[in-house]
Formats: structure tokens, sequence, C-alpha cells
């Protein structure tokens, strides 16, 4: 597997898979079916002004996430795009 | 039943269900669909809003239709989701159950719209699947080969323009269609969790009483809900259910198996297989609009410019446009009123009628314009998309409190009013984030608090020696001590008596739209309604139990107003309440004053008009103004000090003045506890807080 990093540390407008989300929390399940999985890619798209929450665009639509969040959330960089 | 009885009975209307995700223009295609034929009310014991219409089929027969809310899952997380939940499930004795299933997804997002509604296919129903927004889906590259995914799914699909009216005649016909057939869509339950399925299933069929296909879809929510949201109509699990329920779980934890996950992917993977047959994608290299006009709105620098100037605009047309209309029906309310008198013999039904009920009914309808700005705007910025950016920009600061970007704009709303600020927080999930946010609303400055400030002000730095500078200055010191205020509470009450879960912000920022002014329109004119129906009848009430209390007992003939007042109830309320008021620097006077704005805050100023017995009107308050310098205590004290001015002014930005606010807490957070905890705290701390600032004061010699 390639280096993989969290979630909140992808530098914005970068692409990623997701590799692990966590098992636990209503946060993370709500995530999951927002769509978003392993295996399932996504952009950073921006933060907010204040630097929290983050915007992701994931299976092509927008959605924002605390950095506590996608600090559990284990991505994968990928060169697309 | 007898069998003349059954054939008396015309065949049942036949109910559908309204779903979808939200923003995906469900209410656009609900009000295409049945027109003003809508009944606008609200779940029994939740607040959540139930919309019911009626349309007519092809053959004119006609439809119920229920608008449920939006939703991202079944697995509920808000009160919202539970009540979609609950009605789809059959759950809810009160709302009819229905028949058939109306889903409407955005066709530029089919893959997550396709969640909720892969849910919705399990259920045993007859569904039929609206694709909207089918044009902006084929600007932005994405085609949808409808036929194939009619296939797919086994149901009628059809493409549709809400907002342009395409497709309705298509969907109408689908909906007349007696033939309707059942989701043909199979997938295959994961393996290590399949037996639970079964078994639960079985267990729901036969101990909870279940049909069993919707056992089964039970079954699949029972691994994904956790319940967290149970709602008033929501039944129990019987025990053997929950049992089984348990066992599974335990297994489960000691396998590691991620039994919520699996069936989340699960779904995610058959529909992704669905959409890489039916979705096709042409690479579009230009950013969309809603990338541009995001690229500016939250702007590291030029998003706070734009919100700080939405937040002027919305600020600045509540307090000048609302005038002309609000001393138009003052004037038509006095001139009523004049009428009145002059046509009735005096006595005490015709006081009671202008004073009591056309005075009441004053108080209300004089707030109307500005809740409709006030509505419009909000209505405005939820249907473009505004919002969403909005709480995105702001949840940072929020979270410092413990809340969420959602409060941002329910908080803000309550600087006009806290009722519709209250009955803003509809839109925040989590029950906690939502109670915290009502119990600290009414914190923030509201309109009817600024005649008192304005009065105040003018008592303290008369007039001309005094520049303006500095009585903008208090002023807005006092908007500042209520904003410091709410979020200081809200701080406290997220780590004390509502600690509640992580808060998270996971919400969509969906594309900017254009929006029909005939929905923001109708949108605002529900909710005005509402705020009638809710606050109106309150504070009509309580205005003619107010001016009962001011009005008796009689005073001899020939008393004047202001002897009236004096030994009337409310006088006499006054003069109990003296010992209570005295350390915080108040007397009788101004106690009558507390009292009586229990309707609104801004009555303690005509009220101060009627126990100094000075001439007032809007335009002009400088004979009360005189007077109030004029008044003493018995000793001869001046009783209007610079400090005990400044010292009302703290205590009417933390008091809770207002029964409305009261009545409408009660409402929305369905208990007695929470308004009479809400009282208690504020007015608590506003007496500490003056008291501090009296004595304080006094101490250092003002």
């Amino acid at each position: 597997m390639a280096d993989t990093q969290k979630l909140s540390q992808l530098t914005i407008g970068a692409s990623a898979v997701v590799r692990e989300m966590p098992k636990q929390g209503p946060a993370f399940l709500r995530l999951r079916e927002m769509g978003l999985l392993a295996g399932t890619s996504l952009r950073l798209v921006r933060t907010a002004p204040l630097g929290d929450p983050i915007e992701i665009k994931v299976r092509g639509y927008h959605l924002t996430l605390r950095k506590s969040e996608a600090d559990q959330i284990v991505v994968e960089p990928s060169s697309a795009n | 039943m007898s069998s003349d009885q059954k054939a008396s009975t015309p065949a049942r209307t036949p109910v559908y269900a309204l779903c979808g995700n939200p923003n995906c223009g469900k209410s656009t295609l609900f009000n295409a669909l049945t027109g003003l034929k809508q009944k606008v009310g609200n779940y029994p014991g939740v607040t959540v809003e139930k919309k019911i219409g009626e349309t007519y089929s092809q053959h004119g027969q006609p439809i119920k239709i229920i608008d449920l809310p939006g939703a991202y899952s079944l697995a509920a997380r808000s009160p919202d989701e539970a009540v979609l939940r609950d009605v789809l499930l059959g759950r809810r004795a009160d709302t009819p159950q229905p028949d058939r299933v109306v889903c409407i997804a955005d066709a530029s997002n089919l893959e997550r719209n396709l969640y909720l509604i892969h849910q919705i296919l399990d259920l045993g129903r007859p569904v039929i699947l609206v694709l909207n927004m089918m044009d902006l889906a084929a600007k932005s590259g994405i085609g949808i080969r409808v036929a194939r995914l009619e296939k797919e799914l086994g149901i009628p699909v059809i493409p549709c323009e809400a907002v342009n009216g395409k497709g309705l005649i298509e969907l109408r016909l689908a909906m007349s269609r007696s033939d309707l057939p059942l989701p043909r869509h199979r997938w295959d339950i994961p393996a290590p969790i399949a037996p639970a399925v079964s078994e639960l299933a079985a267990s729901l069929a036969q101990n909870d009483r279940k049909p069993p296909l919707i056992a089964r879809a039970e079954a699949l929510l029972l691994l994904t809900d956790q319940d967290t949201v149970r709602v008033a109509g929501s039944a129990a699990l019987t025990p053997q259910t929950a049992s089984i329920l348990q066992q599974w779980q335990k297994r489960w934890e000691a396998e590691g198996t991620d039994w919520a996950g699996t069936l989340v992917n699960s779904r995610y993977d058959a529909i992704s297989v669905i959409c890489n047959e039916v979705v096709q994608r042409q690479a579009v290299s230009v950013a969309s609009v809603s990338d541009r006009i995001d690229a500016v709105v939250t702007h590291p620098v030029f998003g706070w410019l734009v919100l700080g100037a939405v937040m002027t605009a919305l600020f600045l047309s509540i307090f000048t446009l609302a005038e002309y209309p609000m001393n138009w029906i003052d004037g038509h309310m006095a001139g009523l009123s004049d009428w009145v008198k002059s046509a009735m013999a005096p006595g005490d039904l015709r006081d009671l009628i202008t004073d009591g009920a056309i005075g009441g009914v004053g108080g209300v309808i004089v707030f109307l314009p500005q809740i409709l700005i006030l509505y419009f705007f909000i209505s405005l910025l939820e249907n473009t998309g505004y919002m969403a950016r909005a709480a995105f920009i702001m949840d940072r600061l929020m979270s410092r409190v413990g809340l969420n970007g959602k409060s941002f704009i329910p908080l803000l709303s309550s600087y006009a009013c806290a009722i519709p600020g209250i009955m803003a927080t509809r839109t925040i999930e989590d029950p906690k984030d939502r109670l915290v946010t009502i119990l600290v609303a009414p914190l923030m400055s509201c309109s009817a608090r600024l005649p008192v400030y304005l009065l105040m002000i003018a008592a303290l730095v008369p007039g001309d020696r005094v520049p303006v500078a500095s009585k903008v200055g208090i002023m807005l010191l006092m908007y500042a001590l209520g904003t410091l205020g709410a979020f200081g509470f809200a701080w406290l009450f997220k780590r004390t008596l509502l600690k509640g879960e992580p808060p998270m912000m996971i919400m969509e920022l969906p594309p900017y739209r254009l929006p029909r002014l005939r929905d923001v329109a109708l949108q605002m004119v529900e909710r005005a309604w509402l705020f009638l129906r809710r606050a109106g009848t309150v504070i009509l009430g309580i205005s003619i139990v107010l001016w009962f209390l001011s009005a008796y007992p009689k005073a001899p003939q020939g008393a004047t107003p202001t002897q009236q007042l004096e030994q009337s109830f409310a006088g006499q309320a006054g003069k109990v309440l003296e010992p209570v008021i005295k350390p915080i620097g108040f007397d009788w006077h101004i106690g009558i004053g507390l009292i009586t704005s229990f309707a609104a805050r801004e009555v303690f100023v005509s009220t101060m008009g009627v126990v100094f017995n000075a001439e007032t009107n809007d335009q002009d308050t400088t004979p009360l103004r005189q007077a109030l310098l004029q008044a003493r205590w018995p000793d001869g004290r001046a009783l209007f000090s610079p400090l005990v001015c400044f010292t009302l002014m703290v205590y009417y930005v933390f008091a809770m003045q207002c029964m409305s606010t009261v009545a409408v807490v009660r409402r929305e957070t369905n208990s007695y506890r929470w308004p009479a905890f809400q009282i208690a705290y504020m007015t608590g701390t506003a007496w500490v807080l003056s008291f501090i600032v009296y004595q304080g004061g006094r101490a250092l010699g003002f």
C-alpha cells in the first residue's frame, strides 16, 4: 500500500481515496451513509475561512465535516486530477 | 362490518408519500402537484412540519400526498428523519399510512440520492422514482439512461424539471395507474449479517406483529439505526426482538464484524453497479457556477464581507422597510379604536374592546411586517443555498461554545425577535444543540427591547450635551452584553446540563440555485401564519389579561389614569414586588412596568407614560423623559439616576420579559420544564447582574 495520511492533512485541491473509516460512532455511520466509504475517491475542495470545517467533493457533491472527524479518516493521495 | 355498509363506503383515496434527500427539489414538486391545496400542521409531540396536500389523478380521482421531511437515510439522526422513517414504516397512528411512495432524486447527484431510495425499495410498497433537475444534470455533463434504470429497479422512472413543470403530466399519469408494480430490484444481504437479518425479521413478524416485508426492512434498519432519535409516536421493540439484536451485536463485537458498515457498504456496492450502467458522464472542464460563486463566498476575506453584507441587508430591511407598514398598522388600529369609542357608550365592554382586544390584536400584527421580512430572507437564503455557506463559515466560531454552524441563523434572527429565531432551530438535527440554542436565543437583544434602551439612554444622557457616539456606544454595549451572555450560557449548558455527543458538522453544501419566487413566498406565508397562530393567540390572550390587571379594580369616578393604574391589580403587584427589586434600585412604579411588559418588552415605555402621567407617542419621548427625571423616591432621591437607568437596561438585556417567547418555547420543547428553567435562569441572571451593577455603582459613588 502506498503512503497514507489523515484526511485532515490533505492539501487543498488534492484528490485521495479513502482507505480506513473508524467503525464506531454515529458521525462515521452518517458519513458512510452519505457515501464516504473505504475505496471512495474524494477531493479536498477547501477549508472554511477559520480553518475548520473542511469541504470535500465526494460522489459528485460537496460535503462538509469537521477536522476532528477528518483526523480519524485515513486516505491515500491519488495523482488523478 | 355488514355488506351494505361496505358498499356505501367509497374506495379509499390513495395516499402517496413524497420523499427524498434535502435539496432535491421536493417542495417545488409538491407545490407544483398540489397547488395551494395543502394543509400545513405539526406532527403531534414533535416539532416537525406535517404537510398534506391533495391532487387529482388523470381521471379526476382525488389523491392524497404526504410531503415528508427531506432525509438522507431511514436510520434517523434528527426528528425530521425519525418522522420520515415512522410514517413510511407505518409506525405513526396520527398519519394515514402511505399506500405508495414517490421518491425524488436529484439527477445530477444520483448515487447518493439512491441510498435513501434503496432503503425505501425494501419496504414492499409500489414506488415511483422522479429524476428531478434533469436540465441541471445535462448542463454538468451527466446523462441518465432512464429506460435502463427502470429495468434495473423494476419501477417507473420519470425524468422531470419541477421548476419548469416538465414531467409533471407523466408523473400524474404514473400516479394514476392502478397496477403500479412492486420494485423488482433485489440485492444480496451480505453473508456475515444475513442470518441475523432473517432471525430479526422473523421475530419482528411474530412478536412485534409487523407485515413480513416491513419486518425485513425494520430488521435491516435495526442494524444501522442506533435509535438515538426516539420521537413521540415511535413504538418500542418487544423484549424478544431486542434481546435477539443484543445477542447478535455482542457476537459481532467479539468477532470484530462491523455490521453497520457492512450493510451500508453493500447498499452502495449495489448502487454503484446500477450507476455504472445508467449514468453517463462527460468530462466538463469549466468550473461550475457554484464553484465559482463559492470561491468568493467562502473566501477567507471576501467570505466575511459577503456574510456581513447579507446580514446588514437583512437588518436594514427589517428596521427600515418594516417601519412604513408598521406605522400604517398602528395608525389604523388607533383609528379603529377611536371609531369604536365614538360608536359605543363608555363602559367596561368598550374598554375591553378598545384597550384589550384591539390593543392586543394591534400588538400582534404590528410585528407582522418585521416577521414577514425576516421569513422572506430566511426562505431566500435557504432556497438559494447560501444558508449552508453561512453555517460553514460560522461553524468554527460556534464550535467554541459547543454548538455548530447551524445555530447561527436562529441566533441571528433572534436579534429581530426570538420567536422566529426559536422556530428556525428546527433545522438543527441534534436535539441537545437545538435545545441549547432555544434556551439562549432570547438573550440576543430583540427589536422589542430597543424602545426600552432608547428611553433609558435618553434619560441617562439627556439630549444636547452628550455626543451621539456615547449613546451609540451604550446601545452597542447592551447588544454585546446580550450576545456574550448567549454564548456564555451556551458554553455552560453544553458543558453541564446538556452534555452530548461530540458536536459534528456533517452537512451537504448544495449547488446554488435561483429560487422560485412562488416557493419563497409560499414558505414565507406559511411560516408567518404559523407565527400568528403560535404567538398571536398568546400575545392576544396576555394583552387582555394584562389589560384586565391594570383596569381593575376600578378607581372611584374621576380618577386620572395614573391613579387608576396605581390602585389596580398591576399597581398592587408592583408594590408587592418592591422589596424584591429595591436592592437593584427599582421602586414599585418600575415594578408595574416590569409586570405589564411581559406582554412585550416595549410596553414598558407606554406603562411608564401612564405611571408618570406623561403624554407619549412614538415620535417624541421628551415629555416622558422629563417626567422620569422628576420622579423621586419618598425620601426625595431621584428615582431614575443614571445608575438606575443603566441597571434597568442590564436587567432588560437578561430578563425573560416575554410571555409569547415562553409560550413558543413550551410548544417547541414540548415541555413545561424548559420554559420554566429558562425564565428562572434568565431572570435570575438579570437580577444578580443588576444587583452587582447597582450596588457596585453605588459603592463607587455613582
